[in-house]
């Protein structure tokens, strides 16, 4: 350990510390650190003051100026709702048919709903309404439903086959396979007959047995000519236009297990101006009728 | 004696330095900590929040397996466009149940918080299989291995008995029907009455992935398809102060 001091003429005072001979100058903190650092002290204060902060027995102290969250979120939700409340209770009250004569409220419903279609239904119709397989395309004319403006707002209000409303539009196509109403050899015939309604058969000498099938078993729903019932949500089977897809393998698929398209029911998260919006917004796609 | 000079102790004492150290951290936990626990406030009291399904627990478990929580988040906050993109803010009492909570900090897919009956259990069957299939923009990879893995919730009772021991109010009945809920809740055609009493009138009872037997997939949809649906919404009249 050293016992001489290293200190020159002119150095600060040491802060008394040694180790192992390594001495510490006592240099003050630079002022203006010094003074932000006080600053920040007195700031923390104010601030439990002010915003909510201490815990106490039952609750923590609110603070002076009443921030809020929730009543920040509230107030900016009201503020919106009360700017459009006038239009959409215009579109409340509106005749759904007369919604685009109107032009104001007609493009007022549209961008409405394009915001609507864009949040809640294009995860399955597609950001453009083109739908996928197994989910319905809404920009041409083949409606499964209906495709009206009240059709569609029907459909978008209670759904289709869910358990949210008992209003829901509802039919089951049977599973002629997995049920054993169908032999295999029928199943195949009856689907060369659907493929023949609207393109060239995979086996043409099954179509003549097949028509017969599809005369007992599906024109029911179907109609004797195929194309469809929208009371029943039958699909036209004669317009090469497929929801799941008309080859051979996909059909066989469709008679032998049937399908079962869900779709929520909106009137619980949506309010009536929303749906009347985005029912406007499908309608006008290009296959509104 | 001055009080640097006590101090000098300390520093000059690594032991007593790591005590007294230990000392001040407990001190500043407790009190960021401690009034969590007896502030009555801090979990407000809601209508209809209910410890998860056997099925549902299974799914939670696929869920934290595959990492859900990386890419979304379930946690809705208090400002406008979340609250207009995906419904009513997240409230503490919806995690309640939630051992570790699944809030998630980042967001490359959606928010998940209130999913259930968003879609059909069709679509998140697709979804799953190839997300490309419906969402052609997704970046989210595919998960078709799920429905082929089936699973007999053999160790679902265990889990729970686990979650009962930190609190979540499981009864014995609860945890010794697990392996019969877990099938009941999968299968519409079986007899689930014991199901629902145990559980409430409002679970969902499906074939989630639309293939026979119970795979990871049925869990993880019937999961998702309860995700923020069991708050009655209509009960319930925020607080400002919270």
């Amino acid at each position: 350990m050293s016992k001489k001091s290293q200190k020159f003429e002119g150095d600060p005072n040491t802060t008394g510390h040694e180790w192992d001979g390594i001495e510490e100058f006592d240099n003050p903190m630079p002022r203006w650190w010094l003074w932000t650092f006080y600053a920040t002290i007195i700031w923390g204060v104010l601030y439990t003051v002010a915003y909510p902060a201490w815990p106490l027995i039952n609750g923590a102290t609110a603070g002076v100026l009443g921030w809020s969250t929730r009543a920040d979120v509230a107030a900016e939700i009201t503020a919106v709702e009360e700017a459009n409340a006038p239009v959409n209770a215009k579109l409340e009250a509106a005749e759904l048919n007369a919604i685009a004569e109107d032009p104001e409220l007609g493009s007022y419903a549209v961008s409405a709903g394009s915001a609507v279609f864009k949040t809640w239904c294009a995860q399955c119709h597609g950001s453009g309404a083109a739908g996928a397989k197994g989910y319905p395309n809404l920009l041409d004319d083949d409606w499964l439903w209906g495709g009206s403006v009240e059709d569609i707002h029907a459909t978008i209000t209670h759904g289709i086959r869910n358990e949210d409303s008992d209003e829901a539009r509802y039919s089951e196509m049977p599973a002629f396979g997995r049920d054993e109403l169908l032999e295999k050899e029928e199943i195949s015939q009856v689907v060369n007959y659907v493929m023949s309604l609207s393109a060239e058969p995979q086996d043409a000498s099954k179509v003549e047995a097949g028509s017969v099938v599809f005369a007992d078993n599906c024109a029911s729903c179907h109609m004797e000519d195929g194309t469809g019932d929208r009371a029943q949500g039958a699909p036209n089977l004669a317009d090469a236009i497929w929801l799941y897809g008309g080859d051979y393998e996909t059909l066989t698929e469709t008679v032998s297990n049937s399908r079962y398209g869900v779709m929520p029911a909106w009137n619980t998260r949506l309010t009536e101006a929303e749906i009347r919006a985005v029912s406007s917004y499908v309608h006008q796609l290009g296959g509104g009728e | 004696m001055s009080i640097l000079d006590k101090h000098k102790i300390l520093e000059t004492n690594a032991t007593l330095l790591l005590i007294f150290s230990f000392l001040v951290v407990t001190i500043g936990g407790l009190v960021q900590i401690a009034p969590l626990f007896y502030l009555e406030n801090t979990i407000e009291k809601v209508e209809g929040m209910r410890p998860y399904t056997p099925l549902e627990m299974a799914g939670r478990e696929v869920y934290i397996r595959e990492g859900c929580y990386v890419c979304h988040s379930q946690m809705i906050r208090p400002m406008r466009d979340e609250v207009e993109r995906y419904g009513h803010y997240s409230l503490a009492a919806e995690s309640m149940y939630d051992r570790p909570f699944q809030w998630g900090s980042k967001r490359t897919g959606p928010d998940l918080a209130r999913v259930g009956g968003r879609y059909s259990d069709e679509w998140h069957a697709d979804h799953l299989r190839d997300p490309q299939s419906v969402v052609p923009e997704s970046v989210m990879p595919k998960y078709g291995f799920l429905e082929e893995k089936k699973i007999d919730g053999k160790y679902i009772g265990d889990i729970m008995a686990t979650n009962a021991l930190l609190g979540t109010p499981y009864t014995d009945e609860m945890i010794e029907a697990a392996q019969a809920d877990f099938r009941a809740q999968a299968d519409p055609d079986s007899d689930y009455d014991g199901l629902l009493e145990r559980y409430g009138e409002d679970i969902n009872v499906r074939n989630f992935d639309g293939q026979p037997g119970v795979s990871e997939a049925d869990a993880l949809i019937a999961y998702l398809q309860m995700l923020g649906t069991l708050v009655d919404f209509s009960t319930f009249t925020p607080d400002a102060s919270r």
